[in-house]
């Protein structure tokens, strides 16, 4: 590049005046990078520029710098407590959202472990009622079973009459002799008293001869009142007594409260 | 001189720095809103203005968009221009009788202990009437070559070699 040439053209006072365009000015920051020459040529045209601009001011008076100063102070005193109102602002909004989002995340853990307790609760319920459900289909079963066995004409019924210890007492027998059993429905006798259990009898007659069918332990707990009992014994009669807990090898007649023959 | 140093200790918010560039640009800036405004008190009004965006804005500032001084002159202008839009200049202005930095300097006496007065007195009784006109409105006014092509009526490519003649004259009267 002719550097001598460039300069005459005139573009450095322009570029000087900044009467040139952003391009054209980034050309020329080019050429000033690459000659000395040509710095040395801007900064000549600057100079005789500041003595032409200098020379038009009116004398300037002595407190303007201190007017700039305060005005400087004064927009920073003020910028800054603007700056600090909108950074409250932002705090004020950063420190409402962070609490709105605290509440609703807590409510909404809050939400969670009441829903959590409701399930618990739910679960249990249902466990209660399977259980009772259970129940009542092995009662029903159950309940089944002895009224298929009422109904089955092959089985014998012996009612059991009331004896001395109790009038009012009363139970029946329902004896299936081909599968050795005997259903026994003591639901007219009185709950036995703590420590006592009552004990069921086969007996042959003549002479007196009783068998233990077995203690009704669970009398109490048994709702329908009717026990199954193995009975493979050739029984002319079924008799009842109370005898202490774990039952007696024989019965205790004093205690007897039901008995009834068999009539075949 | 591009102050180098003195525009990193400004954009460093640095007051001292301004001091140092307000003593060596003020008459500058003073001159060319001057120039424009034609009246003392509202150019100091301006004067003060364009110190106090030369404060707020001096991270916006590059070397390499252009020289430091003319990046002061641009805000002056502007904030001269600015204020002859309003009330307080459109009231005062109604006075003026001179067109161009040329008539001021001819009836001024005073000068700045820093200006060559005698070579500045000197370079306007010798200027031609077409470099008065040209400077005003290139330098003075921030005109570019087009629009100062079309406001003289001449060629554009006249204007940059027109313009450099007389600024050439300039340096040759001050010694520069």
């Amino acid at each position: 590049m002719d550097i001598k040439a460039y300069i005459a053209s005139g573009i450095l006072e322009l570029y000087v005046y900044g009467s040139l365009s952003e391009k054209e000015n980034a050309e020329v920051y080019q050429v000033l990078q690459k000659y000395p020459e040509a710095i040395a040529e801007v900064e000549r045209i600057e100079q005789s520029l500041q003595q032409l601009s200098g020379a038009l001011a009116p004398e300037q008076s002595d407190h303007l710098f201190s007017k700039i100063e305060s005005k400087i102070s004064l927009e920073n005193s003020t910028v800054i407590p603007i700056g600090q109102k909108r950074n409250n602002w932002t705090t004020y909004i950063g420190w409402a959202a962070s609490v709105a989002l605290l509440i609703g995340l807590f409510s909404q853990v809050n939400k969670n472990r009441v829903l959590r307790d409701k399930i618990v609760k739910n679960q249990i319920e249902q466990q209660l009622l399977e259980g009772k459900i259970n129940v009542a289909e092995e009662d029903l079963s159950n309940t089944k079973a002895i009224l298929s066995v009422l109904r089955n004409k092959d089985i014998l019924q012996v009612p059991l009459q009331p004896q001395q210890v109790d009038p009012n007492a009363y139970a029946a027998v329902y004896w299936d002799k081909e599968n050795e059993k005997a259903y026994i429905d003591v639901a007219g006798l009185p709950t036995p008293p703590p420590g006592k259990v009552y004990q069921v009898w086969s007996l042959k007659l003549n002479p007196l001869t009783p068998t233990s069918l077995g203690t009704l332990d669970t009398f109490t707990e048994n709702d329908t009142k009717i026990f199954s009992l193995a009975n493979p014994n050739d029984s002319e009669a079924f008799g009842i007594t109370l005898e202490p807990e774990g039952g007696s090898a024989s019965p205790t007649l004093e205690m007897l409260y039901t008995l009834g023959t068999v009539t075949s | 001189m591009q102050p180098t140093e003195l525009i990193i200790a400004l954009q460093n918010k640095n007051q001292a720095a301004l001091k140092r560039i307000y003593d060596m640009y003020s008459a500058n800036v003073y001159g060319i809103v001057f120039n424009i405004l034609k009246d003392e008190t509202l150019s100091e009004e301006v004067v003060q203005d364009v110190f106090v965006k030369i404060w707020n804005n001096s991270s916006s500032y590059s070397e390499k968009k252009g020289r430091f001084f003319t990046w002061i002159l641009n805000i002056a202008r502007n904030a001269a221009i600015d204020k002859t839009r309003s009330k307080n200049f459109k009231n005062s202005s109604q006075n003026l009788t001179v067109d161009y930095f040329v008539d001021i300097l001819e009836d001024k006496t005073n000068f700045s202990s820093k200006i060559d007065s005698i070579g500045i007195k000197k370079y306007i009784e010798t200027l031609e009437p077409l470099c008065k006109k040209v400077i005003d409105l290139l330098f003075f006014k921030g005109f570019t070559q087009k629009e100062t092509s079309e406001e003289l009526d001449i060629p554009l490519g006249t204007v940059k070699t027109r313009n450099r003649i007389c600024i050439d004259k300039l340096k040759q009267v001050l010694e520069i």
